[in-house]
């Protein structure tokens, strides 16, 4: 990657953090999204879900954790709307500068909020009841892999955003995508529940296998690296799909 | 290589959205360090032909050369040439003007004191050095319209690109804006600037390009053009209408008679005139309007079609 690239990318994202930083109600309901869902998944559905060994609240903490990364990666797209609107990305694109920084500085900077959301939520679970009991390294690689799953899916949200153009078509576009993959999956219940279709779905969501690779790494229960090797193949085939689709769709916007 | 005869030059231009034309084969040349003005309705083409300069979307067929870089081969050579400010305001309104301005220097590689230096300079010189440290969302929207002028200047370009900059703004934010394209052209930048609006074509443009369906149907100097377009128009409005066949005969020597009772006066007293001798001849006039022609007027004139289309952009 040229300096261009990196320095370009750099600029751009520290604009971005710092307007993000001086919407401090977005701050605040950015954070408080994932406090009430940690809460009301513990308390409400916690009691009526059986899931054998483990107690609800370890179950549910991989599941919720990478749900937040994914929907935390739908600002991607969002944000990008709201840049096409306003004129900067035309004002961007009319500049000698590397126009693959605009995708590179959003996806990096909506990582850096990402950071910040999944540890108040990791903070708010360990006061909910949640106990990891792996080895500190192994948490650091779950931290690592939902991380790396937001930036991907960050790429799919850019794409969306400008292809379709528009914040609020963005968003409803967003959510139906992001809620069937992330309900239906491992996240909240087991999967061997769940009608035959819903359950094959289930288990070969990358969602699902994202979430059984945390879960492994965190609380122990079954072997992670079997998901973990599907979760890879899975990160590499989306990006190698849509980074060069994101970037077709900027080049014509 | 910067050789080049004219800092823009368009040949042949065409860009079709699905089967509409935005612009078809036009062809246009712009002088060194003149303003031209691109002048025409909604869906004349004035916004493609723009973008395409910009570099931001690519023609069918064609070609456009901004200081001798084509636009398709050598899109970065073209970058590095133009400003480009558009119709919104493309500024961050959390960020401050100044931060807005730095951040584009920055993207210009320009070293962080040399951007700082330079935005300084910008604000101070488009009247925006009080406001420099507040967030550009507390603006004006005329105060944001120049602060978007002013990034696009960030990197000195040597030719802008203005797609009506002064739509939405008031009399006096309109004025206080073609100072500064004034001042700019004074500074030798070529400017290119569309616009709906013949009399800021009049007042900016050295030439005026008049476009229609995606091609230049006029060209030439505002005095010349305004010589074809034809004179001010006055409009009298009778108390009895059925006095108007008599009026039409008596102002028959100021100019060419429209219906329902407008004159194309050619000369400059022609409004005294004309109520003088609809007074002495015992008509009663309700009202009377004199008109500099209109964009509607100078289409009519030249396409024999009123401005209004169906088709935008």
């Amino acid at each position: 990657m040229s300096n261009t690239v990196l320095h370009d990318s750099r600029v751009l994202a520290g604009r971005q953090l710092r307007k993000t930083l001086r919407r401090p109600t977005y701050i605040v309901f950015s954070f408080i999204q994932p406090v009430i869902f940690v809460l009301l998944f513990r308390y409400v559905f916690g009691g009526a879900i059986d899931t054998g060994a483990t107690t609800y609240v370890n179950f549910l903490m991989p599941g919720i954790i990478v749900q937040t990364a994914v929907l935390g990666a739908l600002v991607t797209g969002l944000g990008l709307t709201e840049d096409l609107g306003s004129g900067f990305v035309d004002r961007l694109r009319s500049l000698p500068m590397a126009h693959s920084a605009v995708l590179l500085a959003r996806t990096a900077a909506d990582l850096v909020m990402n950071v910040f959301s999944l540890t108040v939520m990791i903070v708010v679970g360990l006061l909910a009841g949640f106990r990891p009991d792996q080895p500190a390294w192994q948490l650091g690689m779950a931290f690592l892999l939902v991380l790396g799953f937001s930036f991907v899916f960050s790429w799919i949200s850019a794409w969306i955003g400008l292809t379709v153009r528009n914040p609020e078509t963005a968003q409803s576009a967003g959510f139906i995508w992001v809620f069937p993959l992330t309900f239906a999956s491992s996240a909240f219940v087991p999967t061997d529940t769940m009608p035959t279709p819903v359950r094959v779905f289930a288990e070969h969501n990358p969602v699902t296998l994202v979430i059984d690779t945390v879960r492994g790494l965190t609380t122990g229960g079954p072997d992670p690296a079997a998901p973990a090797l599907r979760v890879l193949i899975w990160f590499t085939a989306l990006l190698l799909i849509f980074i060069p689709l994101a970037v077709r769709a900027l080049r014509r916007a | 290589m910067d050789t080049y005869t004219w800092p823009i030059e368009v040949e042949d231009l065409t860009v079709a959205y699905g089967r509409t034309k935005a612009l078809d084969k036009m062809s246009l040349r712009v002088g060194a360090g003149t303003v031209t003005g691109l002048l025409g309705p909604n869906g004349a083409g004035k916004t493609t032909l723009v973008r395409v300069l910009a570099t931001l979307m690519r023609p069918q067929r064609g070609t456009a050369r901004v200081m001798g870089h084509n636009v398709v081969g050598d899109a970065l050579g073209v970058r590095r040439k133009i400003g480009l400010a558009g119709q919104f305001a493309a500024v961050d309104q959390e960020l401050t003007g100044r931060e807005n301005l730095e951040t584009i220097g920055r993207l210009y590689h320009l070293p962080r004191a040399e951007a700082r230096r330079r935005a300084t300079a910008i604000l101070e010189r488009f009247g925006l050095a009080d406001v420099a440290d507040r967030r550009a969302g507390t603006y004006s929207g005329a105060m944001r319209r120049r602060l978007d002028l002013a990034s696009s200047l960030t990197g000195r370009p040597p030719v802008l690109l203005l797609d009506e900059p002064t739509t939405g703004l008031d009399p006096r934010s309109r004025q206080e804006l073609w100072a500064i394209v004034d001042e700019l052209r004074r500074d030798g930048t070529t400017v290119l600037l569309t616009t709906q609006y013949l009399e800021e074509a009049d007042r900016l443009a050295q030439h005026i390009a008049v476009l229609d369906g995606g091609t230049v149907i006029a060209y030439g100097t505002p005095a010349v053009l305004k010589a074809g377009i034809g004179a001010d128009i006055l409009r009298i409005g009778l108390h009895d209408p059925a006095d108007v066949p008599a009026a039409r005969l008596l102002l028959a020597g100021l100019g060419t008679i429209e219906d329902p009772l407008s004159v194309r006066v050619t000369r400059p007293d022609a409004s005294v005139e004309a109520l003088r001798r609809l007074d002495a001849a015992g008509l009663r006039v309700s009202t009377i309007e004199l008109a500099r022609p209109s964009l509607d007027d100078v289409f009519l004139h030249l396409t024999g079609h009123p401005t209004i289309r169906e088709e935008s952009r």
